[in-house]
């Protein structure tokens, strides 16, 4: 399924995991409970040694996993034995550049993986993967911070399929009590004209209530999970995820009332 | 500085890989540092600092005594003569009064040895700023002795505990650092590498090593050098000195971390030579020459001189390796200590365990010289000294 399909049919609840934390087995495993729980979409990490866009929780399951043996090639075995799930790359350009350009798109279209995220890869220095990925169908996803301005914001969507990555703070990934009222501003500050996910932060049920209510159409959870998947908390980490699609479902349930009642 | 636009690219090097929440600080950041480099006021301030505070401009100092070893004119650019020791305080005096130009609040940096910390927290103390300085818990303790001078300068050291413990690390922690902060802070970058307009930026700040160099050596010997050698860890005192040569004939020699030799693999280099064995990769921002393994990971890099144990180098570097410009060499820790030692007692000059690679690597190979060249001393070897004690008693 393409990320345009997926929006298409629902509000996306998007599930970040480290591949190969704590190893391989247990990641298609954890992959399978997290698609039971309700996730919509894989957002599944290539661990990297330097991931800058990231904080202590990610940074710790990516040395977990490298450690543990991680690499590329394993990577793409463990996203071919995903199933039933849409499935995002996600990992610094380094890791990508390194395997080749081509190839690396070739072996994620090979894997099943419809979309990418690379953090490290500005609008500016994107244009060889882009094209890359486009010649074997893949979504190569842009992200918009707070501080980009409103001219950015349109070059960058002018540039996106898919969807765009809308990074709910300033920093690094990592859970936050509370979301900024920033994150909300944001939302409306990108015209609705591509699907727009929000993540950096996110990490109760209610905060994607909030995310979907402010107008996102999809939202991304990481850290809370990487959190509980280094615990080895993995019935809390169902529990948590089923939540927070229950809160997205009762948004989506409301608004479609909402929309028939005026 | 110099008229030479800040380039965002160096061939097929350089260019700005980091997450879209940094992009906005460095556009700021580069149309400050373009717009100041041409204002009057700020310029004057810099090189009032750099005479009184910094001691520039440093001899060029004709050693006799090596010269006649070598059987050839050799000069020292004397950098270790600068306050704090070395020619950071180049780079730090310059980004700090930009970033009192900016109205930022606080300083950020990293620091491996120590020398970029302790310059940082020179420039804070004097310019008045808040100071945070980030170093691998490895580092630190290598180096308690810098970390001490830095809390005196009333910084405050952070340790990084991710990675490998070391400098590498302690940029990532800056970067993280950065991205949440922006608004207050400058991240002063000690370095040449790093994404635009760090490598240009630092360059432009670091040229006066070269600058005074070319007219201190036409005013002495009526010519230009055959040759320049320099130590390279992320490169910021070898483009010092080399900016101002780069069109002229003078064979420009880079002289990197050989470590304990090439590498077993693994997640160790056991070098910091990624110039001569590195490959193209992104790392803290930049496309450069990188050490990493077949899947793109960043490896440890090692070297007895702190400041050259770095997995990176600066893309321009790269690139003038690349096209030929700069050529690249190897000096061992064994080749290091020995030019430690001998600059020492012949000169009586007790360089940077850094410095002393290219140093080490000149008298091993004077007939790489030609008849008159120029090393650059890039810092004094005070630090030292207990590394050096303790691999002479193993």
């Amino acid at each position: 399924m393409s990320l345009s399909e997926v929006f298409r049919r629902c509000k996306p609840l998007f599930v970040y995991i480290c591949a190969g934390d704590p190893s391989p087995d247990e990641t298609v495993e954890i992959a399978e409970r997290i698609t039971r729980a309700g996730a919509d979409v894989l957002e599944l990490g290539l661990p990297h040694s330097d991931p800058i866009a990231d904080g202590p929780v990610i940074q710790a399951a990516s040395q977990r996993a490298i450690a543990a043996g991680m690499n590329t090639d394993l990577y793409f075995d463990i996203a071919s034995r995903i199933e039933g799930v849409p499935k995002v790359f996600m990992g610094y350009y380094n890791m990508v550049y390194r395997r080749g350009l081509e190839r690396f798109a070739s072996d994620c279209r090979a894997s099943g993986i419809c979309g990418m995220i690379v953090p490290d890869l500005p609008m500016e220095e994107s244009r060889p993967l882009r094209e890359a990925a486009s010649r074997h169908g893949i979504d190569l996803i842009n992200m918009i911070a707070p501080n980009t301005p409103d001219k950015r914001i349109l070059e960058i969507i002018s540039l996106s399929t898919g969807f765009v990555y809308l990074v709910a703070r300033s920093g690094v990934t990592g859970a936050s009590a509370d979301l900024q009222e920033s994150t909300k501003h944001l939302i409306e500050r990108v015209p609705p004209v591509i699907p727009r996910a929000v993540g950096f932060g996110v990490s109760r049920p209610e905060h994607a209530a909030e995310l979907l209510h402010a107008g996102a159409d999809g939202v991304i959870v990481g850290s809370a999970c990487v959190d509980l998947i280094g615990r080895n908390e993995l019935d809390q980490l169902e529990d948590l995820i089923r939540r927070m699609k229950g809160a997205m479902s009762e948004v989506s349930v409301k608004s479609a009332a909402s929309i028939q009642q005026s | 500085m110099g008229e030479i636009s800040c380039e965002v690219r160096f061939g097929r090097y350089g260019g700005r890989f980091v997450p879209e929440t940094l992009v906005q600080p460095l556009l700021e950041l580069a149309e400050a540092f373009e717009r100041l480099r041409a204002d009057p006021e700020f310029l004057r301030e810099l090189s009032t600092l750099m005479r009184d505070f910094a001691g520039r401009p440093t001899p060029l100092y004709r050693a006799e005594n090596l010269s006649r070893a070598l059987g050839r004119d050799v000069y020292l650019k004397r950098e270790d003569l600068l306050h704090g020791g070395a020619h950071k305080i180049n780079n730090t005096l310059g980004q700090s009064l930009l970033a009192k130009y900016m109205k930022k609040k606080r300083l950020i940096a990293e620091t491996g040895a120590g020398q970029h910390g302790v310059a940082t927290a020179i420039v804070g103390a004097l310019l008045g700023f808040e100071t945070e300085i980030y170093m691998g818990e490895v580092d630190i303790e290598r180096q308690r002795m810098n970390v001490f001078r830095m809390e005196l300068l009333g910084a405050r050291v952070i340790p990084v505990r991710s990675g490998s413990r070391t400098l590498k690390d302690a940029i990532n922690e800056a970067l993280r650092d950065w991205a949440a902060s922006y608004e207050s802070t400058h991240y002063l970058l000690g370095t040449v590498a790093g994404p635009h307009p760090y490598p240009s930026m630092v360059r432009e700040f670091q040229r006066i090593i070269g600058d005074e160099t070319r007219s201190q050596i036409l005013a002495e010997e009526k010519r230009l050098p055959d040759t320049i050698v320099a130590c390279v860890g992320g490169g910021s005192n070898a483009m010092g000195i080399f900016t101002p040569f780069i069109d002229d004939g003078v064979r420009l020699i880079a002289v990197e971390a050989g470590g304990r030799g090439p590498g077993r693999g693994d997640r160790s280099a056991e070098h910091g030579a990624s110039l001569s064995l590195g490959e193209p990769g992104v790392l803290h921002g930049a496309m450069t020459k990188i050490l990493q393994d077949p899947y793109g990971q960043i490896l440890e890099s090692y070297s007895i001189a702190a400041g050259l144990d770095y997995p990176g180098v600066g893309p321009e570097l790269a690139h003038l390796v690349e096209t030929g410009r700069v050529e690249t060499a190897m000096a061992s820790d064994k080749t290091a200590i020995m030019g430690f030692k001998a600059l020492s007692k012949l000169e009586g000059i007790i360089p940077a365990l850094e410095s002393a690679h290219a140093v080490g690597y000149a008298i091993e190979h004077p007939e790489r010289l030609g008849e008159l060249s120029v090393i650059n001393i890039s810092g004094r070897g005070d630090k030292d000294l207990h590394t050096v004690m303790a691999y002479e008693s193993v």
